[in-house]
């Protein structure tokens, strides 16, 4: 359930022609293929260029390392969970996840560096933009308590996804129940 | 008596190209009224030197308009016993016989790079011509002067404006390899379907501006909730919200200078109105509760929004200079959100839960009522077509998620079916 992160770094300048510039509607010149990994385009002298962009794994590496560790991976650790459930338009944490984020808690006041992502998420019942809203109240619910734990702000990034990005997609009640969550993302 | 009446539709039409999906979307006629208008749309003639297809795109493209319109039922072309191109050509009986209300004949004829079309209507029941309609089109054009003869058409017998030549916006997600977003407007049929924006990141909550030019939406590109603004004529876009937190439930004023904004950079979610011009901010809800999905009045006075202040979401309006409390509107049902007002601001669409359900529902503002227009599970984001008949919203069908239309007394139903990839969040744009 992790995101693991892709840290690209653009190698090569390319000048971008516009192919489309005669075009009534234009969209965002589409300047990435489907693996997003590579440019073509033409330079000044008409050429063409192939951009080529590595991939950096060093934060990648760092972040699966630690999830394989065996704090994290191991599943009687709290660490081991970082996906935090609800239940339909609350934003109130349940009983049984508050050992999971005071795991954490101690993990980040331990590792003052260490930042994490709370990602507020939502099932698709009801209107897009209040479920923005409520999966963002969620993801503040665990900041909250993460705080009075003594984690620092600092530490902990929220993003609100609200119905956009269902962990399982199905429209019965236990798939719903699965993607009203908050996950806990390490950096 | 025969009369005629000359309509003259200067359409001057830019061509659109490249890129173009064509027929991304079909739509499908799922319910409808039993009493229709019988209308026969005869084959146009083609005075042209070169052969071409115009006739039959014409005559084809206004069949399907008043066919999905389910108003109508049009007569198929082997059923027709004559194939009248001029008025003097008509045998009124040919017509009575298989029940129709009315005919519709034409004929093109090529001048060079244009195409002079002429279009009667008959009354086959009067037996007299209602109105003759003419327009001069080049050969790109043929698809847009189709969808406006067919307004044109639907105005002389419904006495209200069509919707034939108006334009939607929406958004898909296909997954190749990864999951991709896209925000696409097209004509209303899914017809010149262009991808405005794409992301691999969520793009949600698309907003026309009121002169159509212009679209807001929020876009998650950039690993954060931002507001952009795009013109569609050179694509330039600009981001207008990147605050702390959501960014969020852009909403046009009337006179297109400021948004609605929702922004939680205070704590939690709030509505603000951005004026576009000077970048100026002001907070106008300040709840401890949610409040978003802002909607402006056409007056431009009140703006109706979504809060959970009470118990669980309500709408709820108040006015846009914000020197008075908010009053709740909706007292029915468990949860209703997603707000926004027809044209003539008497009716308000929003999504109305109970037990479980979610769908599309109208409060007449007057009368207080409010009528349940669909029957799915999870209907999503309704939307008012220009002409305030008909009500686009998205809903699922066998898990896919597709675009459907309704019209605003519930009684005719219809999906649009499209090609792949799911389809939500459909927005009617503004007549042009």
């Amino acid at each position: 359930m992790t995101n693991y992160k892709k840290n690209v770094a653009l190698l090569m300048m390319v000048l971008f022609l516009s192919a489309c510039s005669d075009e009534l509607l234009k969209g965002k010149p589409d300047t990435e293929d489907e693996s997003g990994v590579q440019n073509i385009g033409y330079n000044d002298n008409g050429e063409l260029e192939v951009e080529t962009i590595a991939i950096d794994g060093s934060e990648n590496s760092y972040v699966t390392e630690l999830m394989q560790s065996e704090s994290f991976s191991d599943p009687s650790s709290p660490l081991s969970k970082r996906v935090i459930y609800f239940e339909y338009d609350s934003s109130t944490v349940k009983q049984e996840f508050i050992a999971v984020i005071e795991a954490h808690a101690v993990y980040l006041t331990n590792n003052p560096n260490q930042t994490i992502n709370l990602e507020g998420h939502s099932d698709e019942r009801g209107t897009r933009e209040y479920n923005i809203a409520l999966s963002e109240q969620r993801a503040k619910s665990v900041y909250k308590m993460l705080l009075v734990l003594g984690v620092m702000s600092h530490q902990v990034n929220i993003i609100s996804y609200g119905e956009e990005k269902p962990e399982v997609l199905g429209q019965t009640d236990d798939a719903f129940a699965l993607n009203r969550r908050v996950e806990v993302v390490y950096k | 008596m025969m009369f005629k009446k000359l309509v003259y539709l200067g359409v001057f039409l830019l061509s659109l190209t490249s890129h173009i999906l064509h027929a991304e979307l079909i739509i499908d006629i799922t319910e409808g009224l039993q009493s229709k208008h019988k209308i026969a749309i005869v084959p146009f003639a083609l005075h042209s030197a070169s052969a071409s297809k115009e006739t039959e795109i014409m005559s084809q493209i206004i069949n399907s308009d008043l066919n999905s319109s389910g108003d109508f039922a049009v007569l198929a072309k082997e059923a027709m016993l004559s194939s009248p191109t001029k008025v003097e050509q008509v045998k009124y009986r040919h017509w009575a016989v298989t029940g129709q209300d009315y005919l519709v004949i034409g004929s093109i004829l090529q001048e060079g790079k244009t195409y002079k079309v002429k279009v009667a209507l008959l009354d086959v029941v009067k037996k007299q011509q209602i109105n003759e309609l003419r327009l001069s089109v080049n050969a790109n054009s043929m698809r847009k002067a189709a969808h406006h003869l067919s307004d044109a058409i639907y105005k002389s017998i419904m006495g209200i404006e069509g919707i034939f030549s108006s334009r939607i916006a929406y958004i898909t997600t296909k997954t190749i390899n990864k999951k991709q977003y896209s925000l696409f407007i097209s004509d209303y049929d899914g017809h010149n379907a262009v991808a405005i924006t794409k992301s691999k990141e969520p793009i949600m909550s698309p907003a026309w501006s009121p002169n159509g030019q212009h679209i807001a939406y929020v876009s998650f590109e950039n690993k954060v909730s931002e507001i952009f603004v795009q013109t569609l004529a050179t694509g330039d876009r600009r981001s207008v919200a990147r605050h702390k937190g959501i960014n969020g439930s852009p909403a046009w004023s009337p006179d297109g200078k400021k948004l609605a904004i929702t922004l939680s950079k205070s704590g939690n979610s709030d509505i603000y109105i951005l004026t576009l011009a000077t970048a100026s901010l002001k907070q106008l809800t300040r709840s401890w509760a949610i409040d978003t999905e802002a909607s402006w009045a056409p007056n431009g006075k009140d703006i109706l929004f979504t809060s959970n202040r009470g118990q669980g979401a309500q709408l709820y309006i108040m006015p846009s200079h914000g020197k008075s409390a908010a009053e709740r509107l909706t007292f029915n049902g468990d949860y209703n959100a997603g707000g926004s007002f027809s044209k003539d601001g008497k009716r308000i669409v929003m999504i109305q839960a109970e037990k479980g359900n979610y769908r599309v529902a109208v409060l007449d503002r007057e009368s207080q009522k409010i009528t349940i227009l669909s029957n799915g599970r999870s209907d999503e984001s309704p939307s008012f077509s220009p002409n305030g008949q008909v009500i686009i919203y998205a809903r699922r069908k066998e898990g896919k998620e597709i675009l459907a239309l309704v019209s605003v007394d519930g009684l005719k139903k219809r999906d649009i079916k499209h090609t792949s990839g799911s389809v939500r969040e459909p927005v009617w744009a503004p007549k042009r």
